[in-house]
């Protein structure tokens, strides 16, 4: 099967204070997978993100999603992006803030608002189109944003912390919600934590990553079954899974204090 | 999925109400001007206080309704000295900001000049465009205006374009849009808030302008000439009654603005497209 992503050789310099914030990053995504990057601040996770959607070009290496450079991927709207923080538009209603990468791609009122609606039924927010953003809840904004990236069904989503800003009842509700959303999309996700109990829940695979210079220590394949609801927060597999990662986490960063003294 | 915290935007009350609760709110405003004036109005008794240091109010108002035509005609000249310097002054100081955001490399050429134009001495400057642009006519009260809307514009308008958060950069940039749209969608609707606060600073600024520059001569229809005038011949009650209806016009300038603002805030935030 093709890849999604195929990131090769990747590395990451930022010129400024001379810093590796990625190197030699081998990663291939398969259609439908489920991908989290969890690792300590400074391991790279975010960065890594950001080069796979083009927002910043790698030093070495190449990144290809659908089988094209990155750039070109980027200009054919091959992926939808969600951020920690909702970045919703205040002076936009909430059934505009969907809509916006829809009229950059030139839609017509009528197909927008077909689409919209659809969206905000996914996500469950109907009613609340007209809402300004500043009136919704915090998980509720998330819901938006999320309904947003994929408003025009990205084949890769693209999820930066996204539920990290939130309390851990809304945190673990969203969870399953976007495990729905992901089975219904039949999209591709990666998606950047430092939750260990969130990646487990969540993923097919789970990749570790370790600071200085940011890198993967390790890959964790979840094989609980889909799909997953409250009750595989209890099986003794996820735990046992949770654990595995828990101590591939530790075993990257001590390798790394070992380095870099 | 459970229950969900529903958001209730109140309705909208009924206009006498609105009104009612508005009166309500400039109530204390109000009383404190009406105390002011009657403290101001006794005092003069009381302590003998000579007219040519402050007449009494009412000798004042009096005064006022006697040159009402001549006051009010001065006022609306001076006003549109003003506000052809608040257009060219405002539109200069946006048209600055959006190059110096836009071009970096000739903002940074351009904006020690734009700073050094907030340290011109407005008053000293007065008499040289009076001699620039002759000490008659509209243009060397305007140019004066300008100068002082120039600079809280221009940094206002830098400050909101600039204020964009790089979240949100990168979001429309994920779509793959172009400078346009990011400016479109993102920057001007980020910076219009900033831009409309300075708008407001600056009608009061301009009608200050204008009659600054009038001091140092000016058509004698205009209200800073007729109040420098009246100064001069020691009918002290016009030359206050003057100052109250400056004072009413920058007031009134500066509301109608705010009035603007509203109505393009609501429609940049409209449910329409």
């Amino acid at each position: 099967m093709s890849n999604v992503v195929k990131v090769e050789k990747l590395t990451k310099r930022f010129e400024r204070g001379d810093v590796v914030a990625l190197q030699d990053i081998d990663l291939a995504i398969e259609p439908g997978e489920f991908i989290s990057l969890i690792g300590p601040s400074g391991c790279g996770k975010s960065t890594l993100l950001r080069v796979i959607g083009d927002l910043i070009p790698p030093t070495t290496g190449t990144v290809t999603v659908n089988g094209k450079p990155a750039p070109r991927a980027r200009a054919d709207h091959d992926y939808g992006i969600v951020f920690q923080d909702s970045v919703l538009f205040d002076w936009r209603t909430v059934a505009k803030n969907v809509a916006l990468p829809l009229e950059l791609l030139g839609w017509d009122r009528a197909r927008r608002k077909a689409r919209v609606d659809e969206l905000l039924a996914l996500v469950e927010l109907q009613g609340f189109g007209d809402h300004h953003p500043w009136q919704l809840s915090g998980g509720m904004q998330m819901r938006v944003a999320i309904a947003r990236a994929l408003s025009f069904e990205p084949a890769l989503l693209l999820m930066d912390e996204p539920f990290g800003a939130l309390d851990e009842m809304t945190r673990e509700r969203l969870n399953m919600e976007l495990l729905d959303i992901w089975e219904a999309s039949k999209s591709t996700v990666v998606f950047v934590t430092h939750s260990i109990a969130e990646a487990v829940f969540l993923s097919t695979r789970v990749v570790v990553m370790s600071p200085r210079p940011g890198r993967i220590s390790d890959v964790v394949q979840i094989d609980l079954p889909y799909p997953r609801d409250a009750r595989t927060r209890e099986e003794p597999r996820y735990f046992e899974l949770v654990t595995r990662v828990r101590e591939a986490l530790h075993l990257g960063s001590d390798a790394g204090r070992a380095v870099t003294p | 999925m459970t229950a969900q915290p529903v958001v209730v935007t109140p309705p909208r009350d009924s206009l006498s109400r609105r009104v009612g609760r508005r009166a309500l709110e400039w109530l204390p405003a109000g009383l404190v001007l009406v105390l002011v004036l009657v403290i101001w109005q006794e005092s003069i008794a009381v302590f003998h206080i000579k007219r040519f240091l402050a007449p009494k109010p009412t000798a004042i108002a009096g005064n006022f309704w006697t040159n009402r035509g001549e006051l009010l005609h001065g006022g609306w000249y001076t006003f549109q000295e003003a506000f052809g310097g608040w257009v060219i002054g405002c539109g200069l100081g946006i048209l600055v900001a959006l190059v110096l955001a836009r071009w970096r490399r000739l903002g940074r050429a351009l904006q020690p000049y734009a700073i050094a134009a907030s340290a011109i001495p407005i008053i000293a400057f007065a008499p040289i465009t009076n001699a620039w642009f002759g000490p008659f006519g509209k243009t060397s009260k305007m140019a004066i205006a300008a100068v002082l809307c120039f600079f809280p514009v221009f940094v206002n308008t830098v400050r909101g374009l600039t204020s964009v958060r790089p979240s949100s950069i990168e979001l429309m940039r994920s779509y793959a849009a172009g400078e346009i749209d990011i400016f479109r969608r993102v920057r001007f609707p980020t910076a219009l808030p900033f831009v409309f606060t300075a708008l407001k600073i600056a009608t009061v600024l301009a009608m200050i302008g204008a009659i600054v520059g009038e001091y140092f001569g000016g058509s004698p229809e205009a209200l800073g000439v007729l109040i420098n005038s009246r100064n001069a011949t020691f009918d002290f009650e016009e030359a206050w009654a003057g100052i109250g209806v400056a004072c009413a016009f920058g007031i009134g300038f500066y509301l109608a603005v705010a009035a603007l603002e509203r109505v393009v805030l609501r429609r940049a935030s409209s449910t329409e497209d």
